[in-house]
């Protein structure tokens, strides 16, 4: 399994998903933003959290046109692994590679703390390792991370069943309280209409180790590198 | 020449910092204020003195980067 880290200025996460990626055993490189390709044998592309651009204009516009964006839309099109973690996700919908858009938080607030997610689907080449409706303890910290679409857009993300985790409480149950973002029916991570291109606020990559608080993270990594084997 | 382009919301988008502005300018007992909406505003120099061409190149701005049309409408004067 290959991965490419892709690097903007003012991404700040690159390093927590390398580490994620290479504890679950794929091969990683870093990949700066004025490539016009991806390393060959690419299997997954990261597009990791930070503040590419410091958030001008809007979060993620500018680098969604960075040149190795094209590398990276021509990899999701023949149905290679895209992976966008909080500005990643900003990213991802602003590239036009995932619907809708990441909106400022509705309380205005920067956020930044622990957060379970429900696992909506464990049936993708994310989500395998997890159960399905599994409530996964994760960390968010973000500005802007209120999922906005319009209605259309919602029903169709629902009923095909791409939203991939929702903002939930220790049980797994959905409610106001856990949607502290504001976003649309507490959505926190979608997939592309072919599942292969997963875009999510919340940070995975915080929690893979005991001595950090959790490993719940790990999963996701997990399942990411056991699809790509089972395909080879 | 010289263009004015403005990008506001849709009508019907939320828009949180409008609210927080709109409560701000409540408290500091502005009256008469019904309801804010916040946009952004881009001065920009034309390097073209033909106005079809810089039309046509301020449209693409706007499409390709300027506004996302998901949300936001976008307005384009020519001086």
């Amino acid at each position: 399994m290959k991965s490419a880290v892709i690097v903007f200025p003012g991404s700040n996460r690159e390093g927590d998903v390398l580490r994620a990626l290479s504890q679950a055993g794929s091969q990683v490189e870093k990949v700066w933003h004025a490539e016009t390709a991806l390393p060959s044998g690419t299997d997954l592309v990261v597009l990791p959290g930070g503040f590419s651009y410091g958030d001008y204009l809007r979060c993620g516009a500018i680098a969604g046109r960075a040149s190795v964006m094209d590398a990276v839309r021509e990899h999701a099109a023949r149905g290679g692994l895209v992976l966008g973690i909080c500005n990643g996700f900003q990213i991802l919908c602003e590239s036009g590679l995932l619907p809708g858009i990441l909106m400022r938080n509705a309380n205005l607030k920067f956020i930044c703390h622990r957060q379970f997610l429900r696992v909506e689907r464990n049936d993708t080449a994310f989500t395998k390792r997890y159960a399905q409706g599994q409530a996964i303890d994760v960390c968010l910290a973000h500005g802007e991370g209120n999922y906005t679409a319009d209605a259309e857009t919602l029903r169709r993300l629902e009923g095909d069943g791409r939203v991939a985790f929702r903002y939930c409480d220790a049980t797994g149950a959905v409610t106001a309280d856990a949607n502290r973002n504001g976003s649309m029916n507490a959505i926190a991570g979608i997939y592309s209409e072919k599942l292969n291109v997963l875009g999510m606020m919340p940070h995975p990559e915080n929690l893979i180790e005991t001595l950090v608080g959790g490993t719940d993270g790990r999963g996701l990594f997990e399942s990411l590198v056991s699809s790509v084997a089972r395909a080879a | 020449m010289k263009a004015r382009v403005t990008v506001t919301l849709k009508n019907g988008v939320l828009d949180p910092q409008g609210k927080a502005i709109e409560g701000a300018l409540k408290s500091l007992g502005v009256a008469g204020i019904a309801g804010v909406r916040q946009g952004k505003v881009f001065d920009i120099e034309l390097g073209t003195t033909d106005k079809a061409e810089a039309e046509l190149a301020l449209k693409a701005a706007c499409e390709k980067l300027l506004a996302n049309t998901v949300i936001e409408n976008f307005h384009v004067e020519i001086a």
